[in-house]
């Protein structure tokens, strides 16, 4: 396949998403991607906090595979109905608000899915999560993906891919970052970085583990995280 | 094909057939007398005996560990759910939607108990009943009662049906108090705790409201300083309350939807001050059926107990008043409730969490105001079913 056949199949397979409005079945499938890495994390009858639960996808399978102790925080009343209505601890409100109401290590692990993006100061509940819990773990779509990079520098396009479903108008996301710019950031806050995940698209639609070069190949992330050990 | 004609209209009547009504149901009393059941009240006075009128919904367990206590508002009664046979017309009991088999209080896993509160006029103990040292109804000389002596006496009940440990306790509105009470006062004798559309201290606005419908019956010429005659009650005034009232449980929204401008006769403005619009007829109508079933000096003292209501002012601080509660909570509010606005509960569910207590909260979409606990249409139902499918399992610390 020459190369230049190869963009040409990249720039059919791109626009299929770029004519696409929101499609929320996409993003329910992105914030689902790395449910077995984190709930390869959990240990069983671990306390954990899912901020941004939304409808309890997560929290209901790491309950039943982990016996979790679970407590989730979402800002949309559907969600939270859904999430109370199949028996899950969920209460209804800011992440922000509801963080800084919460005691030191009050939980064994927070999670953060799919949420950094969407919320004002990603640093400072990255900082108010390590206070209230002892491990964080973190998820997010990948800006420097090929996929990105392609239609933004070849195409001229703001990026839509399966990680990142939205159009410039329509998009939650008001932070974007890319894996270095995250292991960066954790270096500035300090923060020991436990574990690393990657993920890709696989062929059907689903996604497949990455291992190398995750900054390119990539389309969510990721990583847990806890503080440094103050000597 | 006619069975492709009925099954439609079959489905829309099982949402309120018979299967899913506790049915028939009964009026029960217990009176507690002896030094044992002696009411020290929280404003100094004391009561006895006391008379408790309720109903019961289900059957307790062998083991005694299904009952689900339901806790009524201001002018509720002990009958929740079902029927008394009386005529055929017949509305069913105040929270129908919420209690019946199959329903969110499912009576065919839980012993629903209904008391009507200490100081009401629907049967338990109140400012109507008889004074024994004096063989004539209370009236003011009934004592204050407060929150708390009411759970005291819903207690009372717990102990004589013989259950240690309550799978819940329920209630909207006052009803929500009452069961914030049952959490702190019982801490180990409730697993959950079910506070509706209410808050741990009544707000300024609401005793503001609450002194207007007082006023309202206080300045009834009928009223006689409280000695008026059961046949000659102030229905000026208790009627007056009780249309301030009914707006404070509606919202802007659910009164544009419900009347609108609309007037009683359909050509308009009468230039005169009879009833012209739909919202003034709805009221009087309101106000009047209440006098009917209400008395004048009941809804003063009942709401100063409300009044009175501050979980804060009583522990110190809302963190000391929850610190020592050992039940899950599921706070509930909705979105349009203007009387109990959703702050309220938010805060409480802030410092459950802050305290490290197992807390769902969610705050209800809704444009039917206050009322909505009491009306179908929004999500509550499920959220307590839920909520107890997870106090079943275990899910609870």
């Amino acid at each position: 396949m020459s190369l230049v056949h190869s963009l040409r199949h990249l720039d059919e397979t791109d626009r299929t998403f770029q004519s696409e409005s929101v499609d929320w079945a996409l993003t329910k499938l992105r914030d689902r991607a790395l449910d077995d890495q984190i709930s390869s994390i959990v240990t069983t009858g671990a306390k954990v906090l899912d901020l941004g639960c939304g409808r309890g996808d997560l929290l209901a399978r790491l309950k039943s595979e982990h016996r979790i102790h679970e407590s989730g925080i979402e800002i949309e009343g559907e969600a939270v109905s859904e999430a109370i209505a199949r028996g899950l601890s969920v209460t209804h409100g800011d992440i922000e608000d509801s963080l800084t109401s919460m005691g030191d290590k009050s939980w064994d692990l927070i999670i953060l899915n799919q949420v950094i993006t969407v919320i004002r100061d990603p640093a400072a509940i990255l900082r108010e999560s390590l206070r209230v819990g002892r491990q964080i773990v973190v998820t997010f779509p990948n800006f420097a993906g090929w996929r990105t990079r392609y239609q933004l520098a070849l195409r001229g396009r703001l990026p839509v891919t399966p990680s990142l479903p939205y159009q410039w108008y329509d998009t939650p996301n008001i932070r974007l970052v890319t894996v270095k710019d995250f292991r960066n950031l954790c270096c500035q806050m300090e923060l020991k970085i436990l574990k690393e995940a990657f993920v890709g698209r696989a062929t059907g639609g689903g996604f497949r583990p990455i291992n190398a070069w995750p900054n390119l190949r990539a389309l969510s992330a990721l990583f847990l995280l806890t503080g440094q050990e103050k000597r | 094909m006619t069975h492709k004609h009925a099954s439609p209209a079959a489905r829309v009547a099982s949402t309120d057939s018979p299967d899913s009504s506790v049915g028939q149901v009964e009026l029960q009393f217990v009176t507690f007398d002896g030094p044992d059941h002696v009411l020290n009240l929280d404003g100094g006075g004391s009561l006895s005996p006391v008379q408790v009128a309720y109903e019961t919904y289900g059957e307790l367990s062998e083991s005694k560990d299904n009952a689900i206590l339901v806790c009524h508002a201001l002018s509720g009664d002990a009958h929740a759910a079902g029927y008394y046979g009386h005529s055929p017309d017949e509305k069913p009991g105040w929270w129908d939607i919420l209690i019946g088999p199959g329903k969110p209080l499912d009576t065919d896993h839980y012993f629903v108990i209904s008391p009507n509160f200490l100081g009401s006029c629907n049967g338990t103990t109140g400012p109507t009943s008889i004074d024994p040292g004096t063989e004539q109804p209370y009236g003011l000389s009934f004592p204050f009662f407060t929150i708390r002596d009411m759970v005291e006496v819903q207690r009372w009940l717990i102990d004589h049906l013989g259950i240690d440990t309550l799978s819940a306790v329920i209630g909207g509105s006052m009803g929500g108090m009452q069961a914030l009470q049952w959490a702190i006062s019982y801490p180990e004798r409730v697993r959950g705790i079910i506070p509706i559309a209410t808050t741990s201290r009544m707000s300024a606005q609401g005793i503001a409201l609450n002194e207007v419908g007082r006023q309202a019956i206080l300045s009834d010429p009928k009223w006689l300083e409280g000695r008026y005659l059961k046949d000659d009650p102030p229905a000026r005034g208790l009627a007056i309350a009780r249309m301030i009232g009914h707006i404070t449980y509606l919202s802007e929204e659910s009164m544009h939807q419900k009347f609108g401008r609309r007037f009683v006769n359909g050509d308009g403005r009468s230039f005169n001050f009879s009833k012209d619009f739909q919202v003034e007829s709805y009221l009087h109508h309101q106000g009047d059926k209440f006098v009917r079933r209400f008395d004048a000096n009941t809804y003063l003292y009942i709401s100063r107990a409300m009044d009175y209501f501050d979980l804060e002012t009583d522990h110190g601080s809302l963190e000391a008043a929850f610190s020592q509660c050992l039940s899950s909570f599921l706070v509930l509010s909705f979105t349009s409730d203007w009387l109990f606005p959703a702050q309220q509960s938010a805060e409480i569910v802030r410092v459950l969490r802050k305290l490290g207590k197992e807390v769902s909260y969610c705050n209800i979409g809704s444009d039917q105001g206050h009322d909505a606990f009491l009306l179908p249409g929004h999500r509550m139902g499920d959220l307590v079913s839920g909520f107890l499918e997870r106090l079943r399992e275990g899910g609870a610390p």
